[in-house]
């Protein structure tokens, strides 16, 4: 007979099988047996925020920067409702995380028991799947599943609700290799009869484009991306999810599209005449309003890996469901055995235009203004950083900087939340970040309103020597919201300015960083330089910016991709 | 236009919730809803009764497979079927309408289940429409209670939906 353990026991020997490095939580009353558990051992390390939400951005932070599961843990109730802003950000991006997190006993289930929620209630819309673990005997079993069902088919974030009283009860522990669900079956492979007619578009296309998003960066496909752009002379745009899909610095990248997207990469979106999506999809700040986008006639490729995403927002030509590296493998195999190429003489063409509209320079700032310029900081953190460093951030036209000026020429180096547009995100995201990549250098690029939204983590970066840069592009206003009320409201700035702001260097002294603050133009470089010269340590970067810049180009609310406000 | 959808899913607690919430989430129209376990106790069948777009039942049905729980899905709707629905109603039944109603419930081929010397509660099944059409052939105010089950569907001849 072998020995029973306990549930608490169960779920961290679980976490181990799963080669789960680190996790990040928060403990409370219905996770008191897991943490007992979790002190016993050393294989799990547990890193403690000092939010719920938090937790939730770390892992999340540390899945996308290493394409491993990122795990938090919390407690019941405010424990539960914390982590769901994080749970719905990892949802919306498809980050692979399972959350463990407990709940009252049993038998008060129901009973508006103490810092009881109904956690698979409140948390079923923003997570792939989640369950409530009722009987001892199914935990294990139930934990195979979360990282299963989170890690395959289009990731995302999978929930397990354990009960105290189940941590407490015993069974004999068998953790499956495998787990087999006739209910979900995700697709890898694409249709090869798909694939073959989209080699024919690709090969018939004059105006030919392609669109890379979030799902390059979640199947690994950069590097199949890379060979078919190049193999093709291709034209190639990033979303904001898939900075780094396809390397910035190379000059079949036209730059990132959509709301704020690049003049040239806008443009031939609207005026090609095929476009490949891959693991893009659609997304309303992506191709404005579909009505305008098809005023001009092009056939679609899609390959993405959730039916659901195609012909969602846009009818597509050629759909194909798979896995994007697994499909963009096949594809690239087909058109090596055609030989063929696409017409090139149209392809010149069609280059001659899309450097016309590169030519527009549709990023220019004032290089000379004698206030500091965000676009500048991002600018000059790409030279002292070579390029090299992991970059998260937080949500506004900070965010929006950081995607156009920091060149990503590599894949999950660029860490945001795209769809859900948390603020709040940036700083506990690059603590995940660097948990997973320790050595490497992690900027946090926040603004001063985002970056109040977290602020307590810079507690937990000085109790893990966590040496983040922080970024903080201090315009002393909700710099997004600002610049909609200026273009659509009248310029009326209602509560969108920061009053009452801390003293962001001494705020940063406090809690044992350092802290700088700039406000000269000359003096960004020399003080970008000295922060990442001091490896050990936490900077906190005050930059006090222009209050009036706006990110451009701009596709205003509900107009088309080629009705761009520009500078 | 009309869809009604089948489907097959794991019989666990909250499944069909999750139908419901993804309904409600992405703003599409339930008409009904009838959901119980099969002949294999691990599998309920549901079947679903809604109204929209080509486009808008082709994510329907993409988003019900996506749900980890749900095991099959077809549109009946696509192919012959048969569906149909159980509708009990109470009526006044007094004096000379007794006979008048009695009647009624034959041509319908309704079946009287409960009888009081005020009222006869009357079981029938059929298509939708048919328990309208009865429900139109009954004065309104003598009409005292009614129960409908919502539409239950199966595809017609070597159709089948199983695991």
């Amino acid at each position: 007979m072998s020995t029973e353990l306990t549930g608490a026991e169960i779920t961290v020997r679980c976490l181990q099988k799963e080669g789960v490095d680190h996790i990040f939580g928060y403990p409370g009353g219905a996770v008191l047996f897991i943490y007992d558990e979790l002190f016993k051992q050393d294989k799990v390390k547990h890193v403690l925020v000092r939010h719920e939400q938090a937790a939730v951005h770390a892992a999340d932070g540390y899945a996308r920067s290493s394409n491993k599961i990122g795990v938090a843990l919390v407690t019941s109730g405010p424990g539960v409702t914390n982590a769901v802003t994080g749970i719905a950000t990892a949802y919306m991006d498809s980050i692979p995380l399972v959350i463990i997190s407990g709940q009252v006993p049993t038998h008060a289930i129901g009973l508006d028991a103490f810092q009881e929620v109904d956690t698979v209630g409140i948390t079923r819309p923003c997570v792939k799947h989640n369950f409530l673990v009722k009987d001892i005997n199914e935990l294990a079993t139930t934990i195979k599943k979360a990282f299963f069902i989170a890690s395959t088919g289009r990731p995302g974030p999978v929930l397990v609700d354990i009960p105290k009283d189940v941590s407490q009860q015993k069974a004999v522990f068998v953790y499956p290799e495998s787990v087999a669900m006739r209910s979900y079956n995700p697709v890898t492979r694409g249709h090869a009869g798909q694939i073959r007619k989209a080699v024919q578009l690709i090969l018939e296309a004059k105006r030919p484009m392609i669109y890379a998003g979030g799902g390059i960066i979640l199947s690994d496909a950069a590097a199949q991306l890379t060979e078919l752009v190049r193999m093709l002379g291709f034209p190639c745009t990033n979303t904001l999810m898939g900075l780094g899909g396809f390397p910035a610095t190379d000059r079949q990248c036209v730059g990132m599209l959509g709301m704020h997207g690049t003049y040239e990469a806008n443009m031939a979106m609207q005026h090609c005449d095929v476009l490949v999506a891959i693991g893009a999809r659609f997304d309303d700040r992506v191709i404005g309003n579909p009505k305008h986008f098809f005023n001009e006639d092009r056939k679609i490729i899609h390959i993405d890996i959730d039916p659901s995403s195609i012909s969602k927002r846009v009818k597509v030509d050629v759909p194909i469901v798979g896995s994007v590296s697994d499909v963009l493998v096949e594809l690239i195999k087909m058109l090596k055995v055609r030989k063929e190429k696409p017409d090139q003489t149209a392809l010149d063409a069609w280059w001659t235009q899309i450097d016309l509209w590169r030519a527009r320079d549709c990023l220019k700032y004032d290089r000379s203004s004698s206030i500091i310029k965000p676009q500048l900081v991002i600018e000059k953190l790409y030279d002292v950083t070579k390029g090299d460093a992991f970059v998260t951030s937080d949500v506004g036209q900070h965010q929006m900087w950081a995607a156009q000026f920091y060149k990503f020429d590599l894949p999950r180096r660029w860490i945001n939340s795209g769809g859900l547009g948390t603020m709040g995100f940036g700083l506990p995201a690059a603590m995940g970040v660097q948990f997973a990549n320790p050595g490497n250098m992690v900027a946090c690029v926040t603004g001063e309103a985002s970056i109040q939204m977290c602020i307590q983590e810079l507690s937990t970066c000085k109790q893990y020597n966590l040496p983040l840069k922080v970024i903080n592009l201090n315009n002393r206003y909700m710099g997004m919201v600002r610049q909609w009320q200026e273009f659509f409201h009248g310029n009326r700035y209602a509560e969108s300015y920061m009053d009452a702001l801390p003293d962001f260097v001494k705020l940063a002294e406090s809690y044992g960083h350092v802290g700088m603050k700039i406000e000269q133009p000359g003096d960004v470089e020399s003080a970008l330089t000295e922060a990442f010269k001091l490896k050990n340590r936490l900077v906190f970067m005050d930059f006090i910016t222009d209050q009036t810049e706006n990110v451009f180009p701009m596709v205003p609310g509900g107009k088309g991709l080629s009705e761009m406000i520009l500078v | 236009m009309r869809h009604i959808i089948s489907l097959l899913m794991e019989n666990e607690a909250g499944a069909l919730s999750r139908v419901a919430g993804l309904f409600s989430s992405r703003g599409y129209n339930i008409e009904s809803l009838t959901v119980a376990a099969t002949e294999d106790s691990t599998l309920s069948r549901m079947t679903l009764v809604t109204a929209g777009s080509d486009d808008v039942i082709e994510q329907i049905t993409k988003q019900l497979n996506k749900l980890i729980d749900v095991v099959k899905v077809v549109d009946l709707s696509e192919g012959d079927h048969i569906e149909r629905e159980l509708m009990l109603i109470k009526v006044r039944a007094l004096g000379k309408d007794r006979e008048e109603i009695k009647r009624l419930a034959d041509i319908f081929r309704g079946r009287i289940i409960d009888v009081t010397d005020k009222s006869y509660t009357i079981e029938l099944t059929g298509t939708g429409s048919k328990l309208d059409a009865f429900l139109d052939t009954i004065e309104r105010s003598a009409i005292l209670e009614t129960v409908r089950t919502g539409a239950s569907g199966i595809g017609r001849g070597e159709r089948i939906l199983k695991v």
